[in-house]
Formats: structure tokens, sequence, C-alpha cells
């Protein structure tokens, strides 16, 4: 199967010649790009009245060691791969760029110009891979620490080789400012962080403050790095589902949801409709509980206590239908490849009924306390504002942007699973500011109550919960212990593992703070050859500095819990 | 005395209690000590990942660490007197976490909680800690990935027996290094310094 090319391609594939090699894609049109037209050809796409790929969703790295040895499957190739994934929102059309990279000198141009969104995807391919971005002004590592040597990524990196930080290692950010004219108070370098409640644990500002007011800033980051990638390269595909259970730990069923659903369309799966109907509804309790965590951080932050109490009443609720579903309350891993763990329990109704019940008088509670209240407007209006041209060049997704005026939202743009068959509104505010992302992220929960109610009408599908075919799912327990076939699947499956066919994907749905991706390559065995989350909150927090300069630093603690920045996803 | 109740003027009077006589206990002021330490701990939470929200959770009113007097949370490692580390501890980490831990008074007490702060959990990989304990002493290890708030308050339940242990121990050893100074001040005549390095 192959897929519609943009729009635009005819124009720009003769512009360009014989330097694009458009491929073909299961998911998504996808381009070979010869790296001394990349420059030039981001700048067309992003301009072209005909493309307008104006999100730059991601950038991966592959290291295929096999195509520079000139393996059987080799195609004569390079060894590295750099791989943007763009999309394009008004066009709603999806591209996916791939430049070769000659081992000897993986140089390549910087996007930064074209879209601000490069910034710290290409720091983070340069800490992986080793690959240079000429024209970046700050190429360096940004996940691992300083002492580290080595590109982790590669597939000739030891997966478990650590290397010790010392203190007088570690980083201390420079800056080279020129004088300001009104200057009335001496700078100070103040550092916040990591180890900071503000700075929710695990991130670290350096700010220099004129006065009270922020002049320039650096965040570093990494500080929960653990290896996400190189660890799903190291298991086989269905125990990457615990790890993704840690990316966004808030709502972690969601991360269980788009790794399942991508690997699933690998498989050519279909997944049965009571599966499909259960993963709808617990991908939105994930989401309440998610913004629940966000608002209530964000208030504590600010100073409003009691609201943080108010909200995370209705996450222990929540926890008690996942943990009747599966036995965790955070970190489900109630998905598998082709469905669920296992059947849901016979009082599934009604505890979603009466979860519809006790939510939204907390809802009400906090905004009855929150929406007028003069602190909290004077903390958070026109706080931190973005129009929604920048917040898209930057790369953000998810209920930030909508807060500026951007109603991009993968479940209505790109329907998967029930989404196109309920009601719901996507809210959108204008603002920009850390009062609308509290606002957006408010009504939304409101509107997954409203989805839930819908789906919840409709009664549980019948069926079984996971497809029945015995190269992907395990035999039930019964038949395991009592026919021959049976136990042989089961002993295969748990040896050997699911065999997902060779090529590559793209999927994502809508996590609780954007879009999260799953770049999967598989090379046919049982292992997942490359995984790359695209994580919502990465390319957000890579525009704090911008955000908070000119502000106070009561500002910027107010702006980070506003952003709903996950360390877990941020830096897997 | 018979019982009466408060009259509704406000008098500088001591209100009568109904009590059977004088209420007063005798003890030693280190058990007084024991007893306060035990009951009321200060907790720095060292939150980095999915532990640090079931902490979160912990603290919250539906679990109400509050019930065991650890409901004190302190952000400052000077105010602290336990620290819990949530979450997982990686390369990048482990300095600050070394000088948090540096930074707090005596006498600490560390509790580890989860997989990854005890053991690096199921991240075996380049930039993780394969626990805290390669860096500072953990007192109360707690399972899970994440512990549920049952465990971690079954682990502070253990910590306050440990901690009337260790004051113990911390005062023998205190009393010995005192008589072993006395001692050498009465043999040499000199300060108790060099005897007591």
């Amino acid at each position: 199967m192959t897929v519609d090319e943009p729009v635009a391609a005819p124009a720009l594939l003769e512009k360009y010649g014989d330097r694009i090699t458009p491929q073909d894609g299961p998911d998504q049109p996808t381009w070979v790009v010869r790296r001394e037209v990349l420059a030039d050809l981001a700048r067309d796409l992003r301009d072209h009245p005909e493309a307008r790929f104006d999100l730059l969703l991601d950038l991966a790295g592959a290291d295929y060691p096999a195509r520079a040895a000139g393996g059987p499957s080799s195609g004569g190739g390079e060894r590295f791969e750099a791989v943007y994934h763009l999309c394009s929102l008004p066009r709603k059309e999806r591209l996916r760029l791939k430049v070769p990279l000659p081992e000897a000198d993986p140089v390549l141009p910087s996007l930064i110009p074209v879209w601000k969104a490069a910034d710290w995807f290409e720091r983070e391919a340069y800490d992986m891979f080793g690959f240079r971005f000429e024209g970046h002004p700050n190429l360096r590592r940004i996940l691992c620490h300083e002492a580290f040597q080595g590109h982790p990524l590669r597939k000739d990196y030891d997966p478990a080789r650590r290397w010790i930080l010392t203190e007088d290692k570690i980083y201390r950010p420079q800056f080279d400012l020129p004088e300001g004219e009104d200057d009335m108070f001496e700078r100070m370098t103040i550092n916040i962080g990591p180890s900071h409640p503000a700075m929710h644990g695990t991130f670290r500002l350096v700010a220099v403050l004129d006065g009270e007011t922020i002049v320039a800033s650096d965040v570093e980051i990494g500080y929960l790095h653990r290896c996400f990638e190189k660890m799903c390269e190291t298991h086989v595909w269905q125990q990457v589902i615990p790890y993704t259970d840690r990316l966004n730990y808030c709502s972690s069923f969601i991360n269980n949801v788009g790794y399942c659903r991508t690997v699933e369309k690998m498989l050519g799966v279909e997944v049965p409709p009571k599966a499909v109907w259960a993963r709808t509804i617990l991908s939105e309790f994930s989401r309440i509980m998610d913004h629940c965590v966000c608002n209530g951080a964000t208030l504590v932050d600010v100073g409003a206590l009691t609201n943080f109490w108010y909200l995370f009443q209705p996450r222990e609720e929540i926890y008690g239908l996942l943990e009747a579903c599966c036995g965790a309350r955070l970190t489900v891993s109630y998905c598998r490849i082709g469905g669920l763990a296992q059947d849901l329990p016979p009082d599934f109704m009604a505890r979603a009924e009466k979860l519809l019940e006790i939510i939204p008088p907390f809802i009400d509670d906090v905004e009855k306390l929150m929406d007028a209240n003069r602190i909290w407007l004077d903390r958070s209006v026109g706080i931190a504002a973005i129009s929604g041209e920048d917040a898209v060049n930057w790369g953000w997704t998810g209920p930030c942007l909508r807060a500026s005026g951007v109603a991009y939202d993968v479940r209505r743009a790109h329907p998967y699973d029930l989404y196109d068959t309920v009601d719901f509104e996507v809210p959108v505010y204008y603002g920009g500011d850390v009062y609308d992302r509290y606002r957006v992220r408010m009504a939304e929960m409101r509107e997954s109550l409203k989805i839930i109610r819908q789906l919840l009408d409709r009664g549980i599908p019948e069926g079984p919960h996971i497809v029945d075919d015995p190269h992907v799912a395990l035999p039930p327990k019964e038949a395991c212990y009592n026919e021959m076939e049976a136990m042989i699947y089961h002993f295969k499956l748990i040896m050997d593992g699911i065999q997902v066919p060779a090529g590559e994907r793209y999927d994502m749905v809508e996590g609780a703070n954007g879009e999260l991706g799953f770049y999967i390559v598989s090379d046919g065995s049982s292992k997942p050859y490359r995984i790359k989350v695209r994580p919502p909150c990465f390319p957000i927090f890579s525009t704090f500095p911008t955000l908070i300069r000119g502000g106070s630093v009561s500002d910027a603690v107010a702006t980070l819990g506003g952003l709903n920045v996950i360390a877990g996803e941020l830096e897997r | 005395m018979e019982p009466t109740t408060q009259s509704k003027e406000l008098t500088n009077e001591p209100i009568p209690q109904p009590t059977t006589g004088e209420s007063w206990i005798t003890s030693r002021f280190e058990a007084l000590e024991d007893w306060a330490q035990r009951h009321s701990f200060w907790p720095f939470p060292f939150g980095t990942a999915c532990c640090a929200i079931e902490f979160m959770s912990t603290v919250s009113s539906h679990y109400d660490m509050a019930r065991f007097g650890s409901e004190v949370v302190r952000f400052s490692p000077r105010q602290s007197d336990i620290l819990i580390v949530a979450g997982t501890i990686n390369d990048k980490m482990a300095p600050v976490l070394k000088k948090i831990y540096d930074q707090m008074a005596d006498p600490k007490w560390v509790v580890s909680m989860g997989a990854c702060a005890c053991s690096g959990g199921f991240y075996r990989a380049y930039h993780v800690m394969q626990g805290i304990d390669e860096i500072i002493p953990v007192d109360v290890y707690v399972p899970g990935c994440p512990p549920s708030p049952e465990g971690l308050m079954y682990g502070i339940l253990q910590l306050k027996e440990k901690v009337v242990r260790d004051r113990a121990k911390l005062r023998k050893a205190g009393r010995k290094e005192k008589e072993a100074g006395e001692e050498a001040v009465g043999e040499t005549g000199k300060g108790g310094e060099e005897a007591a390095a």
C-alpha cells in the first residue's frame, strides 16, 4: 500500500531533481534527501504555498552498520540516517525526510532558521549519534552528562557502559550579554534546581537577573535520562510496554496505547472492538488524571495549595478503576499488542459510572476557587504568552498549542480508535498565556467526561479482549494447560517473542501533552531495531528560556507548571 | 474534683480539669528525645520520577501521611532529618544527590523508595545508577515500581523502629568517644583532639 504524495510534491521533485528520491512508505510519504539540499528544501517545504509544512514533529537518528558494511540487504547505503517527520497543519499532510549520512563525516545543516523546534532535537541527535549540525549555535550534549564519552544509541555502544560524573565537571553556563542601557541593578546569576520544588525535581535553570527581571537563562535537562530507547533495543516487543508506562507516568495508559497501536499497524493486526472501546475510555480517564496533576502542580507552585488536594482526589478515584482492571495504580501496562492484558472487571461499568458522578464536583470546586481569583489572575494572565504561529514553529502540540489559538488535536485531525464516532469539542483559547493553558485543561477534562459518557451509553462490546492470533497474543491459560497446540504457541511466543515484519512506521496518539508519536523500525527480528519517541513536551520545554525572558522568577515558576513538562517523557 | 463546664466569660484562671490526680510521669531525657524524633519526621522528598507521583499520593488527603507524623515536607536539606529518594537517580543526578545528603544535619536517615532507587530497577543502562547505595547509605529499602502508598508507609513505620535503635547506638558510641577523650586528657594532660583523631 502506498500513500498519497503531498500536493506540492511534483513542483518540488522537479526543482530538486535526482537529489530527492521518493520511497514507498506504508504510513506516510517518504523522501530520501541528499544533505546538500536539505536546508533549501526545508525552507521550501515550509514556505511553498502548496506545502506549508509548518510543524517539525521530530528528528530521529538511526544507525545501520550493516548498510555501510555492504551486507546482503545493505543496498550500498551510508551508515547513519537522520529522519525528519514533518506535518502540515493547514493541509493535514505528513512527510518523512530521510537524510543518509556517511560514517566518516556525519555532518548536516542545522534547520533552526526554518523551525526553531530543531534546536533541541539536533542537540539530542548529536548527543545520541554524534551527528554534527553546521550552524547550530550551541551544539553540546543535552541528555547525557558532561563526562560522558561516546554516543550511546550507536549500535556499537554497550548498553551498560557507564561513565562517572564528578562535581568539578558539572556544566556552568556562561552568558555573554551586552550591557543594557537601562540596567538599574547589578546583574546576578542564580541557579535553581535540579533539586528544587519549583523545578519539579529534575530541571535546572540558570538565570541572569537584573533586579527581579530575567534577562537571560539557560535550562539544563537530562537528570532523568534513563535510556528508554536503548533499553527498547535490548528487549523483545512485548517487554517494551512497561518501559512506555514510565514515559509520561501521569497518564501511562495513553503511552501504552500509542506504542501498541504502532506495532499493531506494523503487524497488520485488527484489535477487537471491546479492547478499542476500553482503550478509548481509559485514555480519556488518563487524560483527566494528567490534567489534574498539571493544574494541581501549577496552582500549588503559585501558592494555591487547596486546589492540589481537590485535584488529587479524582486521581485516587480513577486509580481505583485502573487497579480493578490490571492491579496497578500508576504504571498500568494494561495494553498488550493486539488488545488488553486481561478482560475488563465485571464491575467496570458500575465503577466508571461512579467516577462520572464523583469527578465533576472537584472540577467545579477548583473553577469556583480559581477562575476569577484575583491573585491567580495576576499571576497568570499575560504571563509567558506566545502566539500560535510561534508556538507551531517551536514544535508545540496539545493543550499548550490550543491555548494559543491553534485547534490541532490528533483525535480530531487524524482520528483513531473511536474518536471519529463520538461527539466532542476541541477547546481553544487565544491568549497563549499561563491562564489559558489552565483553562484549556479544565475544559478538556469536561470534554473527556463527555466522551466517556457517550461510550458508556453504548455498553461493553461483545467479544474477546485481545486478538485471537497465536503469533501475537498468548492463548488462554486454560488452553495452555490442556491443549498441545496452545502450549506450543505459548512456548514459541515466550521464547521467541512477536516477529514484526521489517519496515518502519510512525504513528501517533493525542497524549495528555500533545502529539505522542512512535517512530519504530523493525528488521524482522524479535526485538525492535530502533524506537524513537516523539515526546510532546520536549519541543515545548525548549521554548522555556525564551518564554521567561523579561519576566520575574516567580513568573518562571508559574510558567513551568503550566507547560506540564514531565521528566520521564522529556528525557526518556 | 467534680467535672465543671467552662464559663462563658473569659478569665485568666486555669480551667479546672476533671482529673484523678496530677499528671506527670518520670522518664529519661533520652527517651523523650527518641519519642519526639521518631514521631515527627521532617522528610526531604528527593522526587525525580514516577515514584514522586506516588509520594504525592501518600502525603495527599486520601492516604494522609500526617497520621504517622511525617507530613512536614521540607525542601531544604538543612531542615530535614529523613531523605526520601523517590525515583530513578542517574549518573547526572548523582553529584546532586550526594551534595544534598552531605548538607543534611546529623542524625539523618535515608529511605530508598522504589526499584530504581534501590537497584536501578529495570534500567540496566548506560546512564542510570544501579541503586543509590553506590553513593549514600540507605536505611530502608521500599520495593515496588512504584511502591503503593501503603508500601511507603510501612517503610516509614519500619524506619521509626530503626531510629530508636540507631539513636541508642549513637549515644553509646558518643559515650565511648567521650570516655576515651577524658582518658587521653588524664594521661597526657593535652587536649583531647589527638585522641579523638
